[in-house]
């Protein structure tokens, strides 16, 4: 599997999958029961796990032809739901990488950023047509531009639709709230010297 | 915009600059943890090949899923063993000082962390753990966090957060006999509503609080976020510093003095600003209850149950939705309603006076026939302090189990859990559908002392009644 997202982000490439509907909860991406877990580690295997078995084989995360892809096409409303950062941990574990669909839950959006997963937004009419050509090419490889919000193959060219808050921080790689608390180092260590409850109340004259 | 306040003052010694995305980049003082949100916080700091800036800084301890009949290891349940030797191990190798199983300063972690002294005025404290508004009581700034928080606050014992208005509660008179803090934090939750705290800190003040003890003062805190403030907060006093004088990790005897006129100086000014103030009268308030699915679908004892005619109309759906759920008839009294469990512990009330409130009611009376009744200390400090005064034989004796410490069927994540359509009296801080572990399990939120008089009658009863008798 290609390497957890790190860093600035600027294109996606690699093959995609598509999964039809509207309203896909993310109790449906990640049933509840997987919950009580020490790593988001074995998500996985488990991403969609209750409509998979329900599929038998034919959901498009067990097609052998669409194993390995990374660009995952959607519909409206995906990932309403619970607030859990499971789903997105599952669908990134399994492989996925970027998201287009024609809408996404609030919360599920800002899971993903922070995770450095964009989702672009395109309209009905368009989603429909690379989710039919995905799932009849499988084999196609795709490119994501975050900055010319555009997804090419060799079908030819897409435009699409990136936050502008959300493009900056993937392309300048600070969507990883982490990095940035860890920028200023310095002001970590000059906080710990300065507050009296960690340097035995010395600063304050008695 | 607030100015002066507590708040205020806590915020700007803490915060550290202005971020591209429009937050503030605050300092944490303190930050707890627990088995069950840390372990992927962990497993991510360990994925970005971080460490853990300031170890010393972050305090661990075992609550959610520990079994309260004992706390042998390993546990039955093989995944509640998984999640606590993460933790351990976890703890071990970054050098975090953890009170686990089978230590004597194990238990709820805000029990644990006011009773050890290391919640103290003026500090920002974070826990993934809603629940962490407790720490308010102190005078310090505490609030809960989610998951990819915690591995922020472990890698840069810092985050991002946006400033909160503050609204100061005032509370004039005194709690009558019978009455607790956890009837007074019940009773503000239905006048100001669940959702009324949403972008405010509380501000508990006035003479009420002044004169609460800091078990009674963290049992409001506590409760803030049930409000939907992300955190309450009293302003520190002289029954702060007598509570903390000589605990295991206040400041020392040699920086006493120094301690106390720092935390003398963070009190809100005379002249402080608020973004709104309330005001309430204690004496006006009896034993409160919850009839429905939040915290706020409260009524006082001896009222009935509100008619969807005379609850605001954005409250009817919920109302009828929880009518439903509880069957529960509109109109109808609280008291007498039959009860099936009596749970009393959690963050809320399971401490020492919470044990000894519901001691007094139960002493030389026995639980009522079919009724199961627990008591669950919210540490191990909180059952050692109660076993020498004798209530664990109190609570035996009127036919309650006297359990380990642990959340136990605050959340039910262990083995204690409500089955089918049961009806528990809880001593906890969520009424929420299926909280205590049955998906259909109904919860009545009440005082310690309240609990105990269901426990002995068998059904909802005013506490009055029996105290008087
Ligand atoms: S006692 Fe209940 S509310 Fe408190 S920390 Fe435990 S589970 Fe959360």
């Amino acid at each position: 599997m290609n390497k957890l997202p790190k860093g600035a982000i600027t294109t996606i490439r690699g093959k995609a999958i598509a999964i039809k509907g509207n309203d896909i909860d993310t109790d449906r991406i990640i049933p509840a029961r997987f919950l009580k877990c020490v790593s988001f580690d074995d998500l996985g295997g488990q991403v969609f796990a209750d409509d998979r078995k329900e599929q038998n084989g034919s959901h498009p995360f067990d097609l052998k032809a669409l194993q390995g892809a990374s660009i995952l096409i959607v519909n409206g409303n995906f990932g309403c739901g619970s607030s859990r950062e499971h789903a997105p941990q599952a669908l990134m574990r399994w492989g996925i990488r970027a998201l287009i669909g024609e809408s996404f839950a609030e919360i599920f959006y800002g899971n993903c950023l922070a995770l450095g997963i964009p989702c672009a937004i395109s309209t009905q009419k368009e989603i429909k047509e690379l989710q039919d050509s995905v799932m009849q090419t499988p084999s196609l490889e795709w490119t994501l531009d975050i900055k010319k919000e555009q997804i090419i193959s060799t079908c030819g060219t897409r435009n699409l639709r990136i936050d502008q808050g959300a493009q900056e921080m993937l392309i300048k790689g600070n969507w990883d709230a982490t990095s940035e608390l860890l920028d200023q180092k310095e002001d970590l260590n000059q906080a710990r010297a300065r507050l009296p409850y960690l340097n035995n109340f010395k600063a304050i004259e008695s | 915009m607030s100015s002066g306040t507590l708040y205020d003052k806590v915020w700007n010694l803490h915060r550290l600059r202005e971020l591209s995305s429009g937050s503030t980049h605050l300092f944490i003082g303190l930050h707890l943890i627990h088995e069950v949100t840390s372990p992927q916080a962990f497993a991510a700091l360990k994925e970005k090949g971080l460490q853990v800036l300031f170890p010393d800084q972050t305090v661990a301890t075992v609550d959610h899923i520990v079994p309260t009949t004992t706390h042998q290891r390993p546990l039955d349940d093989s995944l509640a063993e998984e999640m606590l030797s993460t933790l351990e191990s976890n703890c071990s190798e970054y050098g975090i000082t953890l009170h686990g199983l089978g230590s004597n300063m194990q238990g709820i972690v805000h029990v644990i962390a006011p009773e050890l002294g290391l919640t103290q005025p003026g500090m920002t404290i974070a826990c993934g753990d809603s629940h962490t508004s407790t720490h308010g009581a102190f005078g310090a700034i505490a609030f809960g966090i989610g998951t990819s928080q915690v591995r922020d606050v472990l890698a840069s014992q810092s985050l991002t957060m946006s400033k909160l208005k503050v609204r100061r509660i005032w509370i004039e008179g005194q709690l009558n006999k019978g009455v607790h803090a956890k009837d007074l934090v019940l009773h503000l939750i239905k006048h100001l509503g669940v959702k009324g705290g949403v972008g405010y800190a509380y501000e508990f003040a006035g003479p009420c609080i002044q004169s609460l003890s800091m078990e009674e003062r963290m049992t409001i805190c506590n409760m803030a976020i049930e409000g939907g403030a992300r955190c309450g907060y009293m302003n520190p006093d002289e029954i702060t510093f007598k509570y903390l004088q000589g605990r295991p990790f206040s400041p020392s005897a040699k920086d006493w003095g120094k301690a106390l006129k720092w935390w003398r100086s963070l009190v809100s000014d005379p002249t402080a600003t608020y973004d709104d103030e309330v005001c309430f009268n204690a004496d006006q308030i009896s034993p409160t209850v919850t009839w429905g699915i939040t915290p706020g679908q409260a009524i006082a004892i001896d009222e009935k149950v509100p008619t969807p005619e005379a609850l605001d109309p954005n409250e009817r759906s919920l109302a009828e939705e929880a009518y439903k759920y509880m069957d529960i008839v509109p109109g109808s009294t609280i008291s007498g309603l039959k009860i099936d469990v009596c749970f009393i512990g959690s963050c809320t009330n399971g401490r020492l006076s919470d044990l000894q409130a519901a001691a007094n009611v139960v002493r030389g009376n026995h639980v009522a026939p079919g009724v199961k009744a627990f008591v669950v200390p919210g540490s191990e400090q909180v059952a050692m302090a109660a076993q020498a005064q004798g209530l664990d034989k109190t609570f035996i004796a009127a036919g309650f189990e006297w359990r380990r410490p642990g959340c136990s069927m605050c959340l039910a994540m262990n083995p204690d859990r409500l089955e089918g359509r049961q009806i528990s009296a809880s001593s906890s801080n969520r009424n929420f559908k299926g909280r205590q572990g049955s998906a259909n399990g109904r919860t009545l939120l009440m005082s310690p002392a309240m609990v105990a008089a269901a426990a002995i009658n068998g059904k909802v009863t005013d506490v009055r009644t029996i105290l008087t008798n």
